[in-house]
């Protein structure tokens, strides 16, 4: 079970309020993480992912581990300790100014 | 009794402002969507209760909102805008060919006999159509594969499909304008496209007939003669008598013809609406003062509307799609500002009166006529 925390605004579209525990089918990544998100939460699709060229949007980041992984490739197995439940997968919006 | 739903997009959510037929107190909600840009909000004209909204964000990219009550509630419909088959390119801003990107939805336009049916004008410019309700959206790809397209070029808001009408009487008959492509028409319902912008004269441009290239701010006409149309170009207000085939510059008297949104009174199709701003480096009124214009000959003489407006030290600007009219007996005018007012005139421009002053920037206002 993947802990998954979002930012403010896909927790309101989202219509949740904490972490998700989100099952994830085969190994665990990024993309597996996005892809079990958006199953379940089908408003979420392409806020988080360009729909056309499923890649990271430009102003969203990954963080586990109080690593930054997102500019890990999105099919690398994440690290186990978010695999195991112990650590989230935060999925955050980039700061910007203004 | 009759009543007023005035729909206001900004930048950091939508506002619902609702009155009754006097248009004299007005109840505020929102923000809807707060924190999230939302270009355009429009009801559909065969069930006033479906609204559609743009929303979008450089963080999430776009949404699109739909309520089937009015706006008291809101449901994500569908947000996948791909472009069809190749997908080309336009020109950049430094004269490089530039593959087409989706950015965000300018305008909905849902249709005249159909709530499940809308258009949307997106950025970089190409139309989309849904038939069922903003689920499914497919283009009408002969706009952005129009002989001309290759050498389009966006304006400094990005290469957007900004105004999308379609005539009453022949909804075969779509008229779009891109800036700063300009104004284009289609015969058949969408799938073929043809430039209109002959008569335009665009200083800014190489040459300044072309037949594309021409940044056209925004376009109004009247429902009762779908062959008059009128613009508001980058520089110059303009009119058409033949859909728009050609064009005549009409901006008479105006103190400057530098301006973005244009509309006609409901009920006289020669009387028309713009608000003069400084020029293209300086968006705000001129000499600071708030004035809508408004020509009851269908242009060439106006006169400035300026009871209950700022007359000093007023500095805001009034976007393309941000002025919209009523249709109760004595026409209602409103239009936004990027200082966060939405203005109200109960009698067809007279007099006004602020209805909010402290919205974010208002980027759209469109308005509801209730029965």
């Amino acid at each position: 079970m993947i802990r998954v925390v979002l930012p403010a605004h896909l927790k309101t579209l989202a219509h949740v309020s904490g972490a998700i525990d989100l099952e994830v089918v085969g190994e665990p990544t990024q993309n597996s993480v996005v892809d079990a998100l958006e199953a379940r939460f089908p408003d979420l699709l392409g806020t988080i992912r360009d729909p056309a060229t499923r890649k990271r949007r430009t102003f969203i980041r990954f963080f586990a581990c109080e690593e930054d992984l997102s500019h890990d490739s999105p099919d690398a197995p994440l690290p186990k300790e978010v695999v195991s439940g112990a650590e989230p997968f935060f999925i955050v919006g980039a700061m910007a100014g203004g | 009794m009759s009543g007023v739903r005035v729909l206001v997009g900004t930048r950091k959510g939508a506002f619902i402002l609702t009155s009754d037929g006097m248009r004299d107190d007005w109840k505020v909600e929102g923000p809807m969507f707060g924190g999230w840009e939302v270009y355009h909000v429009k009801g559909s004209p065969v069930d006033p209760n479906r609204i559609f909204a743009s929303q979008s964000t450089g963080w999430f990219g776009q949404l699109i909102q739909r309520s089937d009550d009015g706006g008291a509630t809101w449901q994500p419909a569908g947000n996948q805008f791909t472009y069809d088959g190749v997908t080309g390119t336009h020109q950049w801003y430094d004269g490089t060919p530039h593959p087409w990107e989706f950015a965000r939805v300018w305008h909905l336009e849902p249709s005249l006999s159909d709530p499940d049916d809308v258009l949307a004008g997106v950025e970089d410019a190409a139309l989309f159509r849904s038939t069922d309700g903003g689920q499914n959206w497919a283009e009408l790809s002969g706009l952005r594969t129009h002989g001309t397209a290759s050498a389009w070029q966006p304006g400094a808001g990005g290469m957007c499909l900004h105004t999308i009408i379609v005539s009453p009487k022949d909804p075969q008959r779509i008229f779009v304008a891109i800036s700063a492509a300009g104004a284009f028409r289609s015969d058949d319902g969408g799938v073929s496209w043809r430039p209109i912008n002959r008569g335009l004269h665009s200083e800014g441009i190489p040459d300044e007939d072309a037949e594309v290239g021409h940044c056209v701010h925004h376009i109004a006409m009247h429902p009762s003669r779908p062959d008059v149309l009128f613009m508001q170009k980058h520089w110059d207000v303009m009119r058409s008598d033949d859909a728009g085939d050609s064009w005549v510059e009409v901006s008479g008297n105006l103190p400057t013809d530098f301006g973005f949104a244009i509309d006609v009174h409901a009920h006289d199709p020669e009387t028309v609406y713009v608000v003069p701003i400084t020029s293209d480096s300086q968006h705000f009124p001129p000499e600071g003062k708030l004035r809508v214009y408004r020509s009851r000959e269908g242009g060439h003489e106006w006169e400035a509307l300026t009871k209950g407006l700022p007359q000093a030290n007023c500095y805001v600007d009034v976007l393309r799609d941000a002025m919209a009219v009523d249709t109760l007996d004595s026409c209602g005018i409103y239009f936004g500002t990027t200082g966060g007012q939405v203005y109200v005139s109960a009698d067809a421009g007279d007099s006004w009166k602020a209805i909010v002053h402290d919205l974010p920037a208002v980027l759209s206002v469109e308005v509801q006529t209730l029965a």
